[in-house]
């Protein structure tokens, strides 16, 4: 609790006793019929409502008579001026009990969401003529070599240059599993490290660190507002001079016609009580800010409140394949050797023969090889782009490619409709070049895809689409394993836009169409879509630039979670709009038939502002997996 | 260009929208963001305006809520 906030609870604890005395005194010593019991009353009144009476005079001054200070007094003076005096105090301390809680609430939401995100590395042990300093992140350079011990959070993105360890990327994945680091490999500054010292060389400085972006995205996210919200403040610009209006009327036109003005000025008093739409102004987006910090909680970071709210409404989704649905790194998924070669013999031969070319597909045979390769035996290795590899070995060459590489070299290949990339291997024989067999790599398909495309058609997903460069038949089998009915394939990077411009004219007018891509090569689609979603965000700055949903780890079902926060959002906030404005007016209307009290019309306003608030910091609350919902 | 504002203590809603409002009318600002739960006020400002504007800013301030500071970030 901040000082301000002690002071003024302490204020009211000490009005409200004065109250409760004023109350004891009216029941006790005076007779009902005594004016002299309005002087306890008026005590306990400028105790508690001092300021308010204060800035409310002011106020007027300035002309600013909808000012809810203003139409607090108003309500209070009448008050006492139409005999109600405990009613008048009272008013006036559920009026600052309201106004306590609602600066308590504001401020607690404040925190807790900056503990979810307090990842703010607050010094960097950095290595400088050997000697070990402790500095602000923010004062070491590129290139300068970082000490991190044991749970120290990595201050600075870098590589690391010396130790191995486990990192905790919790907080900015919401991945509970420690990720692995070693000598060679990026480290990510917002990671905590978890067991051993690791040295690292930093390659960005702190203001374009991982951690400092994601901060200050986070930081900015609440500034692009909702149109649920835009809508509030609008309406809130008309409503209490609305009431207000209907207060002064209440209170002049019906006393004309059937006399008993004291009653009518009740009336009237008692919609001014009403008139600030508290309960909305606030918790709207306070429940928007929740459904953000929740977000971010589960390593989903979104950029705006109109974005949360949008994604509600998703009805066309579309995914890029790689690096998206599958992982982007490629597998040996089959052997199969013909003659008398053996499948571990033909792995190792291709093994070799790959090995002085850093194709990713060469790379996966490579990792697919067990043995150590005797690279001294190969005497020359041409890498053909397009084709393959044709490594001389031993007194031949062994030629490892695609079929165009095979039907060049006059070799007969098996016609194979199979999904992936085929590798065949053929080498020169006595006489003819002998076909040896082929090696399937494949693209693994990411462990949580089946289930995002299933969630995300249960929550209401109409199309999903699937684009990819890549073959048709590769495609086809990914989408066929995932359920997904709709693809485009052989794409090249510029055809990706002009499909999802063709897919924007076939969706309805109210549904949005959502983009997700793994942020390389498809800025501009990421860009044009309603909602741009990009994968893998960690490390990847040009995602975290172009899109407007970075979901920070590589799992496509956070997609589903992203949506079943939005829509709990929503939910939270129609629920808040219904019963806030429901209340109100109902109170209203009893306060115009005379049948609601001003206590009435005190739980319309605070209390109504309470409940709103405790529902909206429900939003901040994520259960991770119910994307179903 | 882009200033950005910090308002300590801000924790009405109402008085964020008026401050939002206000500072949204001084010359050379073409938009003023006040966001309640970041206590933030984002502006953005003329060059040649920019100067002056953190004074301005804290005289709004201080009429529509006395107890809030303003800091430049």
């Amino acid at each position: 609790m901040t000082k301000k906030l002690k002071k003024r609870l302490r204020r009211i604890i000490l009005g409200a006793a004065a109250f409760v005395a004023a109350i004891f005194l009216e029941h006790s010593i005076f007779t009902p019929e005594s004016r002299i019991i309005l002087l306890p009353y008026l005590i306990a009144y400028a105790i508690i409502g001092g300021d308010v009476v204060k800035k409310a005079l002011m106020n007027i001054r300035r002309g600013q008579i909808f000012d809810e200070n203003f139409l607090t007094l108003i309500a209070t003076v009448g008050a006492f001026f139409v005999g109600e005096y405990p009613e008048a105090a009272a008013v006036m301390l559920f009026y600052q009990i309201g106004e306590w809680f609602q600066s308590y609430a504001v401020n607690r939401s404040r925190k807790s969401i900056r503990e979810l995100m307090d990842i703010r590395p607050d010094y960097a042990n950095v290595l400088r003529e050997g000697e070990e300093l402790v500095l602000d992140p923010e004062e070491v350079r590129i290139g300068e070599i970082i000490r991190i011990k044991p749970g120290e959070r990595v201050p600075l993105d870098g590589v690391v240059v010396k130790g191995s360890g486990s990192l905790d990327t919790m907080a900015l994945t919401g991945e509970s599993m420690p990720r692995d680091v070693h000598p060679g490999e990026e480290i990510i500054s917002g990671c905590i490290n978890l067991n051993s010292v690791l040295e690292a060389e930093v390659t960005k400085v702190f203001g374009e660190s991982t951690v400092n972006r994601i901060l200050e995205l986070v930081e900015n996210a609440s500034s692009e507002k909702a149109v649920t919200e835009q809508f509030i403040t609008r309406f809130a610009r008309y409503y209490t001079p609305v009431v207000v209006i209907l207060a002064a009327l209440l209170a002049v036109i019906p006393p004309i016609f059937v006399g008993n003005f004291p009653a009518w000025l009740y009336r009237a008093l008692t919609f001014l009580v009403i008139s600030c739409p508290c309960a909305l102004v606030i918790s709207i987006p306070l429940s928007f800010f929740g459904g953000l910090g929740g977000a971010s909680k589960a390593g989903i970071l979104v950029k705006g409140s109109n974005y949360l709210e949008i994604l509600a409404e998703t009805e066309l989704v579309v995914m890029d394949k790689t690096g998206t649905l599958t992982k982007g790194s490629f597998v040996v998924s089959e052997i199969a050797s013909e003659g008398e070669i053996t499948e571990e013999e033909l792995l190792y031969l291709t093994a070799l023969a790959e090995s002085f070319s850093n194709h990713p597909i060469s790379l996966s045979i490579k990792n697919c090889c067990k043995k150590t390769l005797s690279l001294e035996e190969i005497e020359n290795s041409e890498e053909r782009a397009g084709y393959g590899v044709i490594t001389a070995w031993k007194g031949r060459k062994i030629f490892v490619g695609n079929e165009k590489l095979m039907a060049e070299q006059g070799i007969a290949v098996p016609a194979l409709e199979k999904p992936g990339t085929i590798c065949h291997v053929a080498c020169e024989g006595e006489e003819q070049k002998e076909y040896l067999g082929y090696l399937v790599v494949t693209d693994e398909i990411k462990e949580d895809a089946a289930s995002c495309i299933k969630k995300l058609y249960a929550s209401g997903v109409k199309r999903i689409v699937m684009l990819t460069g890549d073959r048709k038949i590769t495609a086809q089998d990914v989408a066929g394993r995932l359920g997904i009915k709709e693809i485009y394939a052989e794409l090249l990077p510029q055809d990706k836009l002009n499909i999802v411009e063709r897919l924007f004219s076939e969706k309805s007018e109210k549904g949005k169409l959502v983009f997700v891509g793994d942020g390389i090569n498809d800025t501009p689609v990421l860009a044009r879509a309603d909602i741009g979603i990009a994968m893998g965000g960690m490390g990847a700055d040009a995602a975290i630039e172009a899109a407007d949903v970075v979901i920070m780890n590589d799992q496509p079902s956070k997609i589903a979670t992203a949506m079943a926060i939005s829509r709990k959002t929503l939910v939270i906030v129609k629920e808040n709009i219904v019963f806030a404005l429901g209340i109100k007016v109902l109170v209203l209307l009893l306060a115009a038939l005379g049948t609601a009290s001003m206590w009435a019309a005190v739980f319309a306003d605070v209390g109504v502002a309470f409940l709103a608030i405790l529902n909206a910091m429900r939003a901040m609350k994520v259960k991770e997996g119910k994307g179903t919902r | 260009m882009k200033k950005t504002y910090f308002l300590e203590d801000l924790d009405c809603a109402h008085c964020a929208g008026l401050i939002e409002e206000k500072v949204g009318k001084l010359p050379g600002v073409s938009e003023s963001r006040v966001t309640l739960l970041t206590q933030k006020l984002i502006v953005e400002v003329e060059e040649s305006k920019a100067t002056g504007l953190l004074k301005e800013i804290k005289k709004i301030v201080k009429k529509v809520e006395p107890d809030v500071e303003v800091l430049e970030k």
